[in-house]
């Protein structure tokens, strides 16, 4: 059977870290949520390359941290903050692709 | 050494505002510092390069009345970071003069310190030369600028660490007012000078600078205290309706940051994989572990805008599916059609269409690009060119071309776009750029920032 992420984590945004790079926190509801995703290794580069249309060279990295029983994904940006062609100075709305995942776990 | 050293932090940016009842909870507890941050470069390089704060001039005056009125009367050190936003000279003078304006009115005499952070084109290019200057964007090996690159910006800051803080209060100064800082150096500066742990206190001024936002529910606009002790510090709201806890200090410290464990600063990083965190009080927690690591060679973080042009812009919609199926045809041609009207004109421009309803917000990280569902699409036309009046030309150009454009199977032969507004072009004015993000190498962490004193 297939788990929504946003049934396991209350808390799923993006937003700038500088300039140059585009972070997401996945922050779950509670510590079994976020081992379980946790131990299935299932928010992974495959994933996010293909949520986000990038190449692994443009992940800067997967960050589990677990006081705060959370997952940060960090992106390098497709332009820095405010170049021409900039849709979202902030990077605040980067986050819905995830919004949208399901795992079997 | 005093057994704990304590912080009021009034809100998450100076102008963000804060309840006049959570400030007096916070006097209740005799801090010995009254701080705020005031910058973000979060809205972008316009403020920056162009000189202008992101916050309201009221707003801001409001927050600094009650602070500095509060501060003055029991004599606590006031102080401010990131002046009006970017930290850069027209930024502090913006917020000299609505502290003078606050001193007069309340009739406050105090001795006000300036901490500059506008660095000198020269003094940057000489880095350039001695190598002192290294690229933050990732890939980029070296410096990755040119002296070319120096010139073209319009103004650059530094973002100062603790050692200007610590000398203008030696000093004597009861309102320190900063320019481009180091978010936590504007918390954790006294303390340190006091002998606090620099990891903790970087921690602690880390939290605090973004103030309630780390409680739950958490606010932008509400104050938040914090004590410093030997080992630990503690973390505490001033509103009955907000509790911090374990997780919602934790989560705090991921906010706008690559790695959480690893966090880069002036002088080394703050390294939190020994950190714990502790429920200390139904709505307090307490921290320990946090360590600051000195860097081998002390490096300030420059910030660097320059003007590109000037934009134009004109917004529509529309709601036509033959259009709408079509609409990357469409902008193409319409991109050819001005191409060729001002061929052997030499006119620089940009022009560029956002199609919300498609990839509006995501743009080239849009999954769903190629299968929207919208009926309706939200467009706007940009031109950015050397002047206004060539912006105007291009965008006005594009505009009147897709309006009546004449697109395969077309039935709407009466005009192509919806427009909400009349004039439907607006002047977006100056456009800016990040031009310098990069670290610069000193010797002296203080001397890069001048300290000007006003007795008021």
């Amino acid at each position: 059977m297939k788990t929504k992420l946003t049934d396991l984590a209350g808390i799923i945004r993006s937003k700038n870290s500088g300039p140059y790079e585009l972070t997401m926190d996945i922050i779950f509801n509670d510590y079994e949520s976020f081992e379980k995703v946790r131990g299935a290794k299932v928010i992974n580069e495959e994933l996010v390359g293909k949520l986000y249309n990038i190449t692994p060279d443009q992940i800067v990295g997967i960050v589990e941290f677990e006081p705060a029983k959370a997952i940060k994904i960090t992106i390098r940006r497709p332009l820095c903050s405010g170049d021409l062609g900039e849709t979202d100075v902030y990077g605040a709305q980067q986050h819905a692709p995830l919004l949208g995942l399901e795992f079997d776990l | 050494m005093k057994e704990e050293f304590r912080i009021l932090s009034t809100t998450a940016i100076l102008g963000y505002g804060f309840p006049v009842a959570s400030f007096e909870e916070g006097m209740k507890r005799n801090p010995h510092l009254i701080a705020v941050d005031a910058g973000s470069t979060d809205p972008g390089p316009y403020y920056l390069g162009a000189g202008v704060s992101f916050t309201d001039r009221d707003a801001v005056k409001r927050d600094l009345e009650l602070m500095i009125k509060a501060g003055v009367e029991r004599g606590i050190p006031v102080v401010i970071g990131t002046a009006g936003g970017s930290g850069g000279q027209p930024h502090l003078e913006w917020n000299k003069q609505i502290i003078e304006e606050i001193a007069k009115e309340q009739n406050l005499h105090f001795k006000l310190a300036l901490i500059h952070a506008e660095i000198p084109h020269e003094d940057v290019k000489k880095a350039l030369k001695e190598g002192r200057i290294h690229a933050l964007e990732p890939g980029v090996e070296g410096a990755g600028l040119t002296e070319e690159d120096i010139d073209a910006t319009s103004r650059i800051v530094a973002q100062m660490g603790i050692d200007p803080f610590i000398a203008a209060h030696k000093g004597g100064a009861q309102v320190i007012l900063a320019g481009r800082a180091y978010d936590p150096a504007v918390f954790s500066a006294l303390a340190v000078e006091q002998g606090y742990d620099m990891g903790l206190a970087t921690h602690l001024g880390k939290i605090l600078e973004c103030a309630a936002i780390c409680a739950t529910p958490g606010s932008g606009s509400d104050c938040m205290f914090g004590y410093i002790g030997k080992d630990y510090f503690r973390v505490e709201p001033l509103s009955p309706v907000r509790k911090c806890t374990t997780v919602s200090v934790a989560a705090h410290t991921l906010y706008e940051k690559t790695n959480p464990y690893i966090l880069p600063g002036p002088g080394g990083h703050l390294d939190l994989t020994g950190t714990s965190f502790e429920q200390d009080t139904e709505t307090t927690v307490k921290v320990r572990g946090s360590k600051f690591i000195p860097g081998q060679q002390y490096a300030i973080k420059l910030e660097g805008a320059k003007r590109i042009g000037f934009r134009t812009v004109s917004i529509a919609g529309t709601r036509d599916p033959v259009m709408m199926s079509q609409i990357d045809n469409i902008i193409q041609a319409v991109k050819d059609r001005v191409a060729d009207n001002f061929s052997g004109k030499n006119l620089k421009y940009y022009l560029n269409f956002t199609v919300y309803g498609r990839d509006g917000v995501m743009a080239a990280l849009e999954p769903l690009r190629n299968e929207p569902k919208a009926h309706e699409f939200g467009i706007i036309i940009e031109a950015v060119a050397d002047t206004q009046a060539q912006a105007d030309t291009i965008c006005a150009s594009a505009r009147s071309t897709m309006l009546h454009y004449g697109y395969e199977g077309r039935r709407a032969t009466a005009g192509n776009l919806a427009f909400p507004y009349s004039p439907s072009d607006f002047h977006a004015g100056e456009v800016y750029v990040f031009s310098i993000y990069h670290l610069m190498d000193v010797q002296d962490p203080a001397a890069p920032f001048a300290i000007d004193y006003v007795q008021l």
